[in-house]
């Protein structure tokens, strides 16, 4: 991807390149997305701001943002917006995009646990959730994770006794049958997507 | 009760052991009372979630619905795929919307799926289980089958956000849908009336990223079920029912409070008012044991 060809046109760059991203020009700026969002007051661009941003050209300020990664994915905005914008798709897409660029802000939680999702989904077809939450703990380094798991140890005692969570699933757990199919039709998938979205 | 077969996508939570078990207990319980048969998708995978966006983009999470449709074509022609997980059944038929909307992007996803050797047509409907007791059993027809009215319950109907938008239950509203309510009541229990926390979100996938942000959110639900009388919450979402119940003692710490209120699916309110047991109903897979549930089932 080169940015010297949409140096001055990322509204463009936005509809070829973000899910979504040819209904960012039908936004006329009433701000009622922002004010039903319900993380609305952590979002350093709202997405009625961010929407002006892409219109202006901003692109390092709206890709480098962590504004998008406050979707807590609950659609209030998509619902309520008077231009039918799907709202909601184009934060996931702008965030994807912003990862694929390299430009996420460092650590930024959901950009990270949003990863360990998909690694953890794609290794076997199904979610593991024991080793979904012993990632996020220790994401930052082993004394950390102790000291994260020492604080959810109720938690997760309590959802073992309540028969919800299994220490077994630490030696492998739920999967799909169809392993290689599945993987081969995830590679091929994120090949064509990226080929039409210039993300190699 | 009517006979009625369904393809069936319990998703990722829903498996043995895993933080939504007693889901899956208390809806094949529910289903065996109504006699409805569900069919498992064979080989089913995670749809991806809503989170799912940060490391797969669109095309990859479209495909793992794909494939879960293509699947349920193939082995359970002719039936709907029903799901019970808020975020399955909504990516499953957002996936569906764009497959069948896109001639293009049936074509990308059909290429992709070519390589786990399935082919998606378009042929099944992806469809949530509240949808079914709504518009194929009916309110009436469920009501009329009930053996022990769950009287002297006051349940806070928390429907959340992806069972309601941003496709929803058919003639309800996003802001203020009825059906819960009409669930409980039906059921012979109490719905608070004027519960504001209805519709607000939980934090979702975000409870684990941002807790401290995601448990403001817990915490105005809660308060509001208590505040309205309620002795209980009940809901259609697994994310719902294990953001809201399980931090609680989090919560506890964070503000001071002192909540400790059972968190139900309607899935158990349903097995209970229909004679089932306490194990039928799952009603030991909780941190918050539902007591006054358990004590209509033990009767």
């Amino acid at each position: 991807m080169s940015e010297m060809k949409y140096h001055n046109n990322f509204l463009k760059e936005v509809e070829e390149r973000v899910e979504e991203g040819h209904m960012v020009k039908m936004c006329m700026q009433c701000g009622v997305c922002s004010g039903s969002c319900p993380f609305g007051p952590h979002w350093a661009h709202p997405p009625q701001e961010l929407f002006m941003m892409i219109r202006a050209g901003k692109r390092e300020e709206v890709l480098s943002s962590d504004s998008m990664w406050m979707c807590t994915s609950c659609y209030q905005c998509i619902v309520r917006c008077p231009r039918k914008l799907p709202i909601t798709h184009i934060m996931h897409g702008l965030a994807y995009l912003s990862k694929r660029e390299g430009m996420v802000p460092k650590g930024q939680p959901t950009a990270q646990f949003g990863q360990m999702f998909w690694d953890n989904l794609t290794k076997t077809g199904r979610v593991n959730e024991l080793k979904l939450s012993l990632s996020l703990y220790f994401k930052d380094g082993f004394g950390q994770g102790i000291k994260n798991a020492m604080a959810m140890q109720s938690v997760g005692l309590g959802l073992m006794k309540a028969g919800r969570l299994n220490p077994l699933e630490i030696l492998g757990g739920h999967s799909i049958k169809d392993k290689s199919g599945f993987q081969a039709m995830l590679k091929k998938a994120r090949e064509i997507e990226d080929t039409r979205r210039k993300l190699a | 009760m009517a006979n009625k077969t369904y393809s069936f996508y319990p998703g990722c939570s829903s498996q043995g052991k895993a933080s939504s078990s007693n889901y899956l207990t208390s809806t094949n319980s529910m289903c065996q009372k109504l006699g409805i048969t569900l069919n498992e998708v064979p080989d089913w995978n995670c749809c991806g979630a809503s989170i799912g966006y940060g490391g797969g983009g669109e095309l990859p999470r479209v495909v793992l619905s794909a494939r879960n449709l293509a699947l349920s074509e193939q082995h359970n022609a002719g039936q709907d795929m029903v799901a019970t997980c808020a975020a399955c059944w909504l990516a499953s038929r957002e996936a569906k919307e764009r497959l069948d909307h896109s001639p293009e992007m049936k074509a990308d996803a059909n290429v992709a799926l070519k390589e786990a050797g399935l082919e998606y047509k378009g042929q099944a409907q992806a469809r949530h289980m509240v949808e079914v007791l709504l518009e194929d059993i009916g309110m009436e027809a469920l009501q009329s089958g009930v053996k022990k009215p769950l009287k002297g319950i006051k349940f806070a109907g928390y429907v959340g956000c992806q069972t309601n938008r941003p496709f929803g239950i058919t003639g309800e509203s996003f802001e203020n849908p009825m059906y819960l309510d009409n669930m409980i009541e039906a059921m012979g229990a109490e719905a608070v009336s004027n519960y504001d926390q209805k519709v607000t979100c939980c934090g979702g996938a975000l409870a684990f990223s941002e807790p401290e942000k995601s448990q403001k959110q817990i915490k105005d639900i809660i308060e509001s079920a208590y505040d309205h009388g309620a002795d209980m919450i009940v809901t259609p979402c697994p994310l719902c029912q294990a953001n809201v119940e399980i931090y609680q003692g989090e919560v506890n710490k964070r503000y001071g409070t002192k909540f400790n209120i059972p968190v139900t699916y309607y899935s158990q309110l349903i097995t209970v008012a229909y004679g089932g047991t306490a194990a039928e109903a799952a009603l030991g897979g909780h941190l918050i044991a539902p007591a006054k549930l358990a004590d209509i089932a033990n009767k």
